[in-house]
């Protein structure tokens, strides 16, 4: 079973975590002043990056906080985890050889 | 209910420490410790206290002062306090206070008075679990069979805490001592009966073996 590295907790199995979809989502300023079109991108419209990705998890099964991620959507390898508030870490090299754009 | 304090009703069961005047979800298995190869034991019911506050901050302070015993800012870490309890990490900012000694309508409010002013809470969750004594040379084995996480003492020795989950049920996991033979086990009551029925069955094999 695949591990993954809570922020806190160390790594656990992934069935003590809970997918959140993607990371760094921001909150419109002015919800009211959006359009249909825009409120639906904002609620439903997400990227579908092949590599590295930025996403919420939680460990729900353990301490139960929020962290974000960056896993590598062909390989699922989690290349790195940072607690909410924290910056996208950037990585050294690709992670998978012609996964990124 | 009455203002009184709680009567003590006679019990052989696990209940009988006549602080909490509470059925015990484990009175209907009094022979868990045997049906275990004497692994496992019942505790009775314990003062529970979950405790929110920013660490560090004033409330941390304010909390470290009612208990005697700083808040443990390590993840995954427990701290014995001078009066002969608990306090577990659960998260950054929370904490289970574990006290045998007192009861929840003395520690909630003195917790919470010291709390509410500095910005934290202090609530009484004496209900929501029951606690399991594992003890002896098949305690590890016993967690191995359903809990993934590494028990061995070099890693998790006496101060470490985990919740995590055994058997799937959600679990906070203590370290007692240094030689990996000595746990506490705190479950949910509404699954305290599924894991002591679980815990029976893992321990069949070495029932067998010492028959
Ligand atoms: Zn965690």
């Amino acid at each position: 079973m695949q591990m993954i590295r809570c922020p806190w907790c160390g790594p656990r199995e992934e069935v003590e975590f809970h997918y959140g979809g993607q990371a760094h989502v921001p909150y419109p300023a002015e919800p009211a002043a959006l359009s249909d079109e825009e409120w639906a991108h904002y609620v439903f419209f997400r990227d579908n990056t092949r590599g590295a990705f930025a996403e919420r998890w939680s460990h729900s099964a353990g301490c139960r906080r929020w962290f974000n991620a960056l896993r590598d959507t062909v390989s699922y390898r989690f290349l790195a985890v940072y607690r909410p508030g924290d910056p996208r870490p950037v990585l050294d090299q690709t992670p998978t050889a012609g996964a990124s754009s | 209910m009455a203002d009184a304090a709680p009567s003590t009703t006679p019990s052989t069961g696990p209940s009988s420490s006549g602080l909490l005047p509470r059925t015990h979800p484990l009175d209907v298995r009094p022979d868990l410790t045997e049906q275990t190869a004497g692994a496992v034991v019942a505790k009775p019911l314990t003062t529970a206290v979950q405790v929110r506050a920013e660490l560090p901050g004033p409330a941390a302070d304010a909390a470290a002062r009612v208990l005697g015993v700083a808040l443990p800012a390590r993840p995954g870490t427990w701290v014995a306090t001078p009066a002969g309890g608990r306090v577990v990490w659960l998260g950054p900012d929370e904490w289970l206070v574990l006290d045998p000694t007192t009861t929840p309508w003395d520690l909630e409010p003195r917790l919470r008075e010291a709390l509410a002013p500095a910005g934290g809470a202090a609530v009484d969750v004496s209900a929501q679990r029951v606690v399991l004594e594992l003890s002896g040379p098949l305690a590890r084995d016993l967690l191995a069979a359903g809990c993934a996480v590494d028990t061995h003492p070099s890693v998790f020795p006496a101060g470490r805490a985990a919740q995590t989950l055994l058997a799937q049920a959600g679990v906070v996991l203590l370290a007692l001592s240094d030689d990996g033979r000595h746990y506490e086990l705190l479950v949910r009551s509404s699954f305290a009966r599924y894991l002591a029925d679980w815990l029976v069955d893992a321990a069949t094999e070495h029932r067998a073996r010492r028959a």
